[in-house]
């Protein structure tokens, strides 16, 4: 009995201490700082010998292997090590750099660089948890196609700023087996009639899957009546511009697999059902994807890709530093590495990864730009002239406004 | 005070620093969800107290069915788990079926939540093994629309949990009948005419129930807040109520943050008064069956309820294996599309290829595993020993370390955020020994249970015999104790290193993403939705802990080899 008592007031004293303690944690604001890069040289002397964790979402074999190669050739030309940090969610990483700043830890931080882009991008910088502006002096920047490739200066409408660094192109694309569905249905409404016809063979990722999320854009890229209203902040009249999409998916509903009760959780999901022939399309947001399956033996060698006629929604990727992270240094290094022609056109190799760079290839050194001319797509991969016109992202507060009202009428 | 009782010195403090190492974090980590539930959390803006998150919470759409879900399918899954076991042991104590099944028990113990989802969900899929052998031949190459996993009432979801907890639960009940004395009454009361299973529920029943509770509580809180299999095997529209909190926790929105934390919140209180009312509904069933046990009935010989009982815990059992067996022909498997009943060719690719990487994370996670599951025995010993040699007649190490199961009661998402600050606080965070020890938060209660029966049921009169010969209570725990448990703490450690190897949300966060285990890659490449990595992962997740059960087996039998008295020894 006495041994209880005692075991209950070491306990309370504890509780109490460690409640104090968490209430006197100051939560710090850490402003991103921007001490400017002094000379390129200097800052990759001091990265040498550091260790860059950089967490990018690991559900990919073929771009985990990108990855290793990346992390091989680092350490070779710059002494950086690269440790890749498999997620399974972007989000969590956003996570861990809030848990930090909420525990005050402004420097040390766990995570030197991040795979990112969108809405977790957007969430981060006004958050002021990013480390920047940098990429503009990052030496191979000069490379980057902002003319023509605007996205990767605009991500998602919002600009970069220099708080992160772009590292390759995404398409929207469909993709079915040639062999099953002879003329694929191109535009939203020919997709709906296509379903009418074909019950139980068509559905779309789970929003907030960020490719459910994007159909959900694509298809209200087509059907609004003010494209451009989509580019600034969603505001009052998120109703009116969006009753068209509501209409046509309350009408695509019925048709939908599992009559649209339930719904894949992923694009990758999607995928294995487009396999085993539970669905007959299916969706993702990098346009070698397909061709990358039937390398990988995840889908039949049929398989080919398509997009809508009015055009595809595009994007790119990027890589961004945290404001605490440890290796910054090495992680500006790496970000460098990545926008080299060199990285740039391994990964655009359809054996490597056969994603589109997104350098200016005209202006490239001779050697370079006849490599990336000689470069071959894969046998599902379509043209970069296919995959036009080219449709930009709505800014990302459509993202969550989307998610919720779909939420509401469709998900539960 | 007694001799015995001084000479105890240092091991008196274990209990309490014991639970100092483990309900301190907890109650921290639970501050650190209430404070963002109420508006708090100045690192995102909130700096003040509000009811806002609550707002939102309550006003999300379909939060009710998700509720509801989590109720409904963590309440079912439970109750149908322990009415599965008691039935089989009612019906089976006395038989050889009980040894069969035993045997298969290892691998379901050891196998991950996620991944027994898997299997489970490729089995009964309408593109899944099931429907390639029995159907495919007959309707053709299209898999037929049909909705059995993901069933809007997450029936899939409970036949997933029921084929994961049936084993543990029925580890628990032998361990428990190994420990108490009803055989002899069991046969007594057959004696005065009472049926087989009648028998066993009137005197075995009663008395196992006790050591049942808190692993049934367990199952419960586990089951109704389940993100890994819910995923996989549950219905997303809306999912259960753990998922959404996953889901907000993880949002690029940040806010999301606050109504995930008040989630939380509503998710352990969900819990909290799921187990109160549990413990409302055992007081009508002993009242009632107090008087139907006093009016005296004998009971058939219920050939029918043992034919079903068997059948049902066989069927449990089975499907478990074959979900098992699918994900181990998916880690050899080239090409394997629907319709065909094998793959259609074999390849060792994914091994080859993730091998060099793979041995890495084996040797992580089996040091994590061997430190956490050997620090747990440790500490659990001398918790034990010190609570044996205070008294022997209050002999279960202190009724404060009931407290100790709280970490497996409390659900993870409510704490673990907590958690990763105080770590990041420390600096702690993102080192293997960080991850250890929050592994050693779930390991230790499994360990606990499963050495605590055996260390409280050892015959005393041995130690009595030993200190009358003029031994030290010392000296006796060490040639006495140790030698005649070495059998329960090597399975006690076996299943805290399982326990150990399946932890996905405590290594990443405690391991920042910088520790890398068999399991956080598992999860990891699991997104990619490719079925060959998915089995390749999982067998390996089978085989380290299998060889920790194997090793178990098998230790005693060599060290105990020319002594057939400890042979039989549980």
């Amino acid at each position: 009995m006495t041994c209880n008592t005692r075991i209950m007031a070491t306990l309370s004293a504890l509780v109490l201490l460690l409640a104090a303690m968490a209430a006197i944690v100051p939560g710090r604001t850490a402003a991103a700082s921007s001490t400017p890069v002094e000379d390129w040289q200097a800052l990759t002397e001091r990265a040498k010998g550091q260790t860059v964790y950089w967490n990018a979402w690991g559900g990919d074999t073929v771009i985990n292997a990108y990855i290793d190669w990346v992390a091989a050739r680092v350490k070779e030309q710059f002494d950086v090590t690269v440790e890749h940090v498999k997620l399974t969610d972007t989000g969590s990483a956003v996570a861990r750099v809030v848990a930090e700043k909420a525990a005050g830890r402004s420097a040390g931080g766990s995570i030197d660089l991040i795979w990112i882009n969108g809405e977790n991008f957007a969430a981060m910088k006004r958050n002021g948890l990013l480390y920047g502006p940098f990429a503009e002096m990052l030496p191979n920047f000069r490379y980057v196609d902002v003319a023509e490739k605007p996205s990767t200066i605009l991500d998602f409408t919002v600009p970069t700023d220099g708080f992160e660094s772009p590292w390759g192109m995404a398409h929207f694309i469909f993709m079915y087996d040639r062999d099953v569905l002879a003329s694929p249905p191109k535009s939203a409404v020919r997709l709906l009639d296509w379903a009418r016809t074909h019950p139980g063979r068509f559905t779309y990722p789970q929003p907030p899957d960020f490719v459910g999320t994007s159909f959900l854009k694509q298809a209200l890229l087509e059907l609004a009546t003010d494209r451009d209203r989509l580019l600034r902040p969603v505001g009052d009249d998120f109703e009116a511009t969006t009753a068209p999409l509501w209409a046509y998916l309350d009408e695509l509903r019925p048709h939908l697999w599992r009559g649209g009760k339930n719904y894949p959780e992923s694009s990758t999901r999607l995928r294995r059902m487009l396999d085993d022939r539970e669905v007959d399309i299916a969706m993702a947001f990098n346009p070698a994807t397909a061709s990358n399956d039937i390398a990988n033996g995840l889908l039949p060698k049929s398989t080919r890709t398509f997009i809508f006629d009015a055009g595809t929604l595009s994007n790119s990727h990027f890589v961004a530093i945290p404001f605490n992270a440890s290796a910054r240094e090495g992680a500006m290094v790496v970000a460098n590495f990545l926008i080299s022609p060199e990285a740039q056109l391994h990964k655009q190799d359809p054996a490597v990864w056969g994603d589109f760079t997104v350098l200016d290839v005209a202006a490239l050194p001779v050697e370079e730009r006849a490599r990336f001319r000689h470069l071959k797509l894969g046998p599902a991969t379509l043209t970069p002239e296919e995959l036009t016109p080219s449709l930009p992202e709505p800014h990302p507060s459509w993202v969550g406004a989307l998610e919720a009202e779909w939420q509401r009428r469709y998900g539960h | 005070m007694t001799a015995v009782q001084r000479r105890g010195g240092l091991l008196r403090f274990v209990p309490p620093f014991t639970l100092a190492l483990f309900l301190g974090p907890l109650f921290a980590g639970l501050l650190w969800t209430l404070g963002p539930a109420f508006g708090y959390l100045p690192a995102l803006g909130g700096e003040r107290l509000s009811l806002a998150p609550w707002q939102a919470l309550f006003a999300y759409p379909g939060l009710g069915n998700a509720v509801g879900l989590s109720l409904g399918t963590g309440l079912t899954a439970t109750l149908l788990s322990v009415a599965i076991v008691t039935a089989l042991f009612a019906h089976w104590h006395d038989s050889r079926l009980i040894a069969r099944l035993r045997r298969l028990i290892a691998p379901l113990l050891s196998v991950p939540h996620a991944a027994l989802a898997f299997g489970l969900a490729f089995l009964i899929a309408p593109s899944g093994w099931l429907f390639r052998l029995f159907w495919a031949p007959l309707a053709g190459p299209v898999p037929p629309d049909l909705t059995i996993v993901q069933d809007p009432l997450g029936l899939a979801l409970i036949g997933g949990l029921v084929l994961k907890e049936v084993p543990f639960l029925f580890l628990i009940m032998l361990a428990a009948s190994g420990q108490t004395a009803t055989a002899g009454q069991v046969a007594q009361a057959r004696g005065f005419g009472y049926g087989k299973a009648r028998a066993w529920c009137a005197v075995a029943f009663p008395q196992l129930y006790p050591q049942l509770r808190l692993p049934v509580f367990a199952v419960l809180t586990y089951a109704m807040s389940t993100v890994d299999m819910a995923i996989i095997l549950g219905p997303a529209t809306p999912p259960p109520l753990a998922v959404l909190l996953v889901r907000w926790f993880n949002d690029p929105d940040l806010a999301f943050r606050f109504q995930a934390s008040a989630g939380a919140i509503l998710q352990l209180l969900l819990v909290a008064g799921t187990v109160l009312l549990w413990l409302g509904a055992e007081r009508v069933i002993v009242r009632a069956a107090r008087r139907r046990l006093m009016a005296g009935r004998r009971g058939g010989t219920g050939r029918f309820g043992a034919m079903l009982s068997a059948g049902t815990a066989i069927t449990v059992f089975g499907t478990a294996t074959a979900g098992l067996a699918t994900m181990a022909l998916w880690a050899g498997a080239g090409r394997w599309r629907y319709p065909d009943p094998l793959p259609s060719d074999w390849s060792l690719d994914a091994a080859v290829r993730h091998g060099p990487a793979l041995g890495g994370h084996v040797a992580t996670t089996a040091g994590i595993a061997i430190a956490a599951a050997g620090a747990a025995l440790v500490l659990a010993l001398a918790s034990l020993e010190a609570g044996q040699r205070r008294t022997t007649a209050n002999a279960n190490g202190g009724r404060g370390l009931v407290l100790l199961y709280l970490p497996l009661l409390v659900p993870q998402v409510a704490f673990l955020f907590g958690i990763q600050i105080l770590l990041v606080q420390a600096g702690a965070d993102g080192t293997w020994p960080a991850v250890a020890w929050s592994h050693l938060l779930f390991v230790l209660p499994y360990v606990f249970l499963a050495l605590g029966g055996a260390y409280r049921d050892l015959d005393p009169r041995y130690f009595r015999t030993g200190l009358a010969l003029g031994r030290s209570p010392a000296a006796l725990f060490w040639r006495l104790r140790l030698p005649l448990l070495l059998r329960p703490i090597l399975v006690a450690g076996a299943i805290g290193i399982a326990v150990s190897v399946g932890e996905y949300l405590p290594t990443l966060f405690a391991g920042a993403g910088r520790v890398t285990t068999v399991t956080t890659e598992a999860v990891g490449l699991a997104a990619g939705g490719d079925r060959r990595l998915i089995g390749l992962y999982a067998v390996v997740q089978m085989i380290l802990p299998g060889l920790a059960f194997l090793a178990a087996l098998i230790i005693p039998a060599w060290c105990f080899r020319r002594r057939r008295g400890m042979r039989t020894a549980a």
